[in-house]
């Protein structure tokens, strides 16, 4: 099928299978790795990408879903020398081990922060269920969220 | 993933048209329970129907008594709807207590309770709020829609596409989720119309139901003691790795004299 979606900013038309995923156009079609495909199973977000403004798991969305959408992954947030505050808060908590989950991670979190601009400890714990870690533990991570929804309110 | 033959209809004319022509055709509302089933190869359509383009089946309406919710309103947007956590706070904090944010920004109502998943929270609303499901060509009162393990009162090819909730008092929505999934593996909404207590409960049997001893109990005595102590029968229950049935019948319990406390304390 037909479909065309922007990504990052730019438009792509492209004709997969309807079975495609919205992950493997991602990776597979437009050779954005960034975003990475952890459980396959809709549990981990590793895959989280922004979809029309709001966190999705593009492991669970169609072709056809994405038809015409306003995708950004973990490449259309920052650059190596000026990274998105939420990168940076990551960054300076140290809040990954292996890096895998991290991407999803991000995602989530920058739609959190904006949605949800006074938040606890605890709601971004709630906030990020969806996204699993299995090197380190939420800790850091936790801290770095609440350091970047700083950032952004200051 | 099977290969199938995608459709995104713009009228509920065209859909259920083209549900009649396929072999055999599925509706993807949210996709988040169709597509991973899908991709387990549990199912294989030869034909997706999918329901976003249908403008009909969207928005959020408030009024004489009434919240009126189209069937394509995705879980996070009951969650974050003004009108709903003015008019009927009970269902915007269970919409978000839903699977995860991720989930939540693409599930939707009419998704959720067309699949009529036992462990799904939206169907503990429809029951325990005493709305009614319209369709593509009818009405249909919550009592009498959900009938078994996935199984609703929908005709093939019949497309929920609204759904009416009624605006108790107050309510309060409880659940016990699994930790992994977030599903309840018992969930209770308790209502109170006028002094008249209806108790939704989704999570312990193959379906919603009314758990009709602790309304009638309730309905005399509005106190969380009351509903811990009410008779709540495990006959039919689920019974998994998670809880015995008799367990679950426990947790209705429990989860029924939190949502009371929670009510009393509106």
């Amino acid at each position: 099928m037909q479909i065309s979606l922007t990504v990052n900013g730019a438009s792509h038309a492209l004709d997969v299978p309807a079975n495609t995923l919205l992950v493997d156009i991602i990776r597979e079609h437009l050779g954005l790795t960034g975003t990475h495909v952890g459980c396959d199973t809709s549990q981990c977000g590793a895959c989280t990408v922004h979809m029309n403004g709001s966190a999705v798991k593009s492991c669970s969305i169609l072709a056809g879903q994405a038809d015409g959408a306003e995708i950004t992954t973990i490449e259309g947030i920052g650059t190596p020398d000026d990274l998105h505050p939420m990168q940076a808060a990551f960054r300076e908590c140290h809040a990954l081990q292996c890096g895998f989950c991290t991407p999803g991670m991000i995602m989530r979190a920058i739609d959190l922060v904006e949605k949800s601009p006074d938040l606890s400890n605890q709601a971004v714990r709630e906030g990020l269920e969806g996204n699993l870690c299995r090197c380190t533990g939420y800790h850091n991570i936790v801290k770095a969220v609440l350091l970047a929804a700083d950032a952004t309110r200051a | 993933m099977y290969q199938f033959n995608y459709h995104r209809p713009a009228t509920l004319e065209e859909a259920t048209r083209l549900f009649s022509e396929a072999d055999d055709g599925f509706y993807l509302s949210g996709g988040q329970t169709l597509i991973p089933t899908l991709k387990q190869r549990l199912a294989s359509p030869s034909d997706l129907i999918d329901l976003s383009g249908i403008e009909g089946m969207k928005g959020i309406e408030a009024g004489n008594g009434v919240v009126s919710i189209g069937a394509f309103t995705r879980h996070a947007e009951v969650a974050a709807s003004g009108v709903i956590r003015e008019t009927l706070p009970v269902l915007s904090a269970l919409a978000g207590l839903i699977g995860d944010a991720q989930v939540r920004n693409m599930g939707t109502l009419g998704g959720s309770v067309a699949n009529s998943d036992p462990a799904a929270d939206y169907p503990a609303a429809v029951i325990g709020l005493g709305a009614t499901v319209h369709t593509s060509s009818r009405t249909i009162a919550a009592d009498d829609y959900f009938q078994d393990l996935f199984e609703t009162a929908l005709e093939p090819g019949e497309i929920l596409t609204r759904i009416d909730f009624p605006v108790p008092d107050r309510a309060a929505y409880r659940k016990f989720p699994n930790p992994a999934s977030r599903y309840a593996v018992a969930g209770v909404l308790v209502a109170d119309f006028g002094g008249s207590i209806r108790v939704g409960v989704t999570g312990a049997g193959p379906c919603a139901f009314r758990a009709t001893a602790m309304e009638e109990a309730l309905s005399a005595d509005l106190t969380p003691a009351v509903a811990r102590a009410a008779e709540v029968p495990a006959g039919n229950f689920n019974s998994d790795l998670h809880a015995s049935a008799e367990y679950r019948a426990n947790l209705v319990r429990v989860m029924a004299e939190r949502a009371v406390s929670d009510l009393l304390a509106e």
